[in-house]
């Protein structure tokens, strides 16, 4: 079943898929960074891009990673394609 | 003035700490003299080689050499020049025609290196609002090609029919798709189930690339591929290649029966805004290709070392990529990078060269000593390359038992 999709509520799951990969225990906020404060390398968010993808049954292309720094634009790409 | 190349201090600085320890500099290896397909001497010590692609033993055919000396001697040592200009010579053309001989295609296209013929194959192919799909291990080279074009790239699950289904389930039916497949995937030396992801793409309607690069030679009755050995030829639209594996030289190919497939010459920019290959090397190429075909002999001794070597290494408690030989790469499985790079300074220091890879060419952060096959490998060499693999688990204290 594909999950609700207010902003709200795609932010909190992106948290819930973020968490296994959060080792550091960093605070996650609309503006954590994957690659500044989680320090994620480019697998790890490809591997992550691919879980977010298959959540809400979207295409998230590679070529749009390199706007998407933070937690918070991840989800604001998420609710503009989860529609 | 903001040092650009600041950025890039940890990873200087990790390598320092190792240098400083007295590691040895697994991308500092040097060759002083090259003896064989197999032998060559490193630091005063005549080594086995067991980590350079050379899967077919023919960088020192006595044939491909005379054809590189002829050519170096009629045509000079370079073309300066690009494909599109003055630097098509007659045997770039005879190194296209051994080519589609081998293939068996209608079209064949030199570039300078592999990596431009993934490059611009990629880039060029799919353009703005078309969908490059691709699998998650796919080679450097593929990625870059991806980053250079403008088109939307869609990454599957490594090796998964399932996932490439669903990800190409998701893509408009309208737009242009080209999937992107490997034969071998050069890290752990796994085969990719084609038969099945090809009919999943044809089923799509996307175009299929598909990169031989390891499995030229080797693979299939006319040495063709993983494409010829599962039996799809007729639905790859494009396979890409190189000279630097199984041929011995150096250059990449793209071969197609694709009716429109010349106008690349003419829209790639990485063939176009480059010198050509130089005259010796197109001309060893071209015979070594001819060889190749017809390689039997060759392509059994390969399987055969490989075999051997696979099986004395899982014997040895070691753990490998593949639970078979699908291919002529060997990964040995480390646990993590400073047993690795002990385990790689070790063999070396006891007459075996293998390739020390890690995070993030390999993929799901392994380390890897990762070994390849040669046709010219003996068994001799074999047993001692195994033996040295033991004594150099023992003395860098590997616990076997625990990785197997």
């Amino acid at each position: 079943m594909t999950p609700p999709t207010t902003r709200d509520t795609i932010f909190a799951r992106i948290l819930g898929l973020i968490a296994p990969l959060n080792k550091k225990g960093v605070a996650l906020t609309e503006t954590t960074s994957f690659s500044g404060d989680l320090e994620m390398d480019s697998l790890t968010v490809m591997d992550l891009v691919a879980n977010i993808e298959d959540e809400w049954d979207i295409v998230l292309p590679l070529n749009m990673l390199p706007e998407l720094e933070t937690v918070g634009q991840v989800a604001d790409a998420v609710a503009r394609l989860a529609k | 003035m903001i040092d650009l190349l600041d950025k890039f201090d940890p990873i200087a600085g990790e390598r320092q700490a190792y240098l400083d320890a007295g590691g040895r500099d697994p991308v500092g290896v040097v060759m002083t003299k090259v003896l064989s397909p197999t032998r060559a001497v490193i630091a005063g010590r005549e080594t086995i080689l067991m980590g350079t692609y050379n899967y077919m033993g023919m960088t020192f055919d006595p044939d491909v050499i005379a054809a590189g000396e002829a050519a170096l001697r009629d045509f000079g040592s370079g073309t300066t020049g690009s494909r599109s200009l003055n630097g098509t010579y007659t045997g770039h053309r005879a190194c296209e025609d051994a080519l589609k001989e081998f293939y068996g295609t209608k079209h064949a296209m030199v570039f300078s290196t592999g990596y431009q013929a993934n490059l611009g194959v990629v880039s060029t192919l799919a353009g703005r609002g078309d969908y490059v799909i691709l699998d998650a291990d796919s080679h450097a080279s593929i990625y870059d090609g991806c980053a250079m074009g403008n088109a939307d790239i869609v990454r599957f699950r490594h090796n998964s029919v399932e996932d490439l289904a669903k990800r190409l389930g998701r893509l408009p039916p309208e737009a242009g798709k080209l999937v992107i497949l490997e034969g071998v995937y050069s890290m752990l030396g796994d085969i990719a189930p084609l038969k099945e992801m090809v009919a999943v793409a044809k089923a799509a309607g996307a175009m299929v690339l598909v990169d031989e690069a390891h499995a030229m030679g080797f693979f299939g009755e006319h040495g063709r591929g993983v494409t010829e050995a599962a039996g799809v030829e007729a639905d790859v639209d494009f396979i890409i290649g190189t000279f630097s594996k199984s041929v011995g030289t150096v250059g990449g190919f793209c071969v197609s029966n694709h009716p429109k497939f010349e106008v690349l010459r003419l829209v790639c920019r990485p063939y176009v805004f480059t010198a050509s290959l130089p005259p010796a090397v197109v001309a060893s190429a071209a015979t070594s290709i001819r060889k190749l075909m017809h390689g039997g002999d060759k392509r059994a001794r390969l399987w055969e070392a490989t075999r051997a070597m696979h099986a004395g290494l899982i014997a040895r408690g070691f753990t490998l990529g593949t639970r078979t030989a699908e291919s002529a790469i060997l990964a040995v499985i480390m646990p993590d990078q400073a047993t690795t790079l002990a385990m790689w300074q070790a063999l070396l220091e006891r007459g075996v060269y293998v390739n020390f890879a890690r995070p993030p060419a390999t993929p799901t952060g392994v380390y890897l000593l990762r070994c390849s096959l040669c046709a010219e490998h003996t068994a001799d060499e074999i047993a001692t390359i195994l033996q040295a693999f033991d004594d150099a688990a023992t003395a860098v204290g590997v616990d076997l038992r625990a990785a197997a």
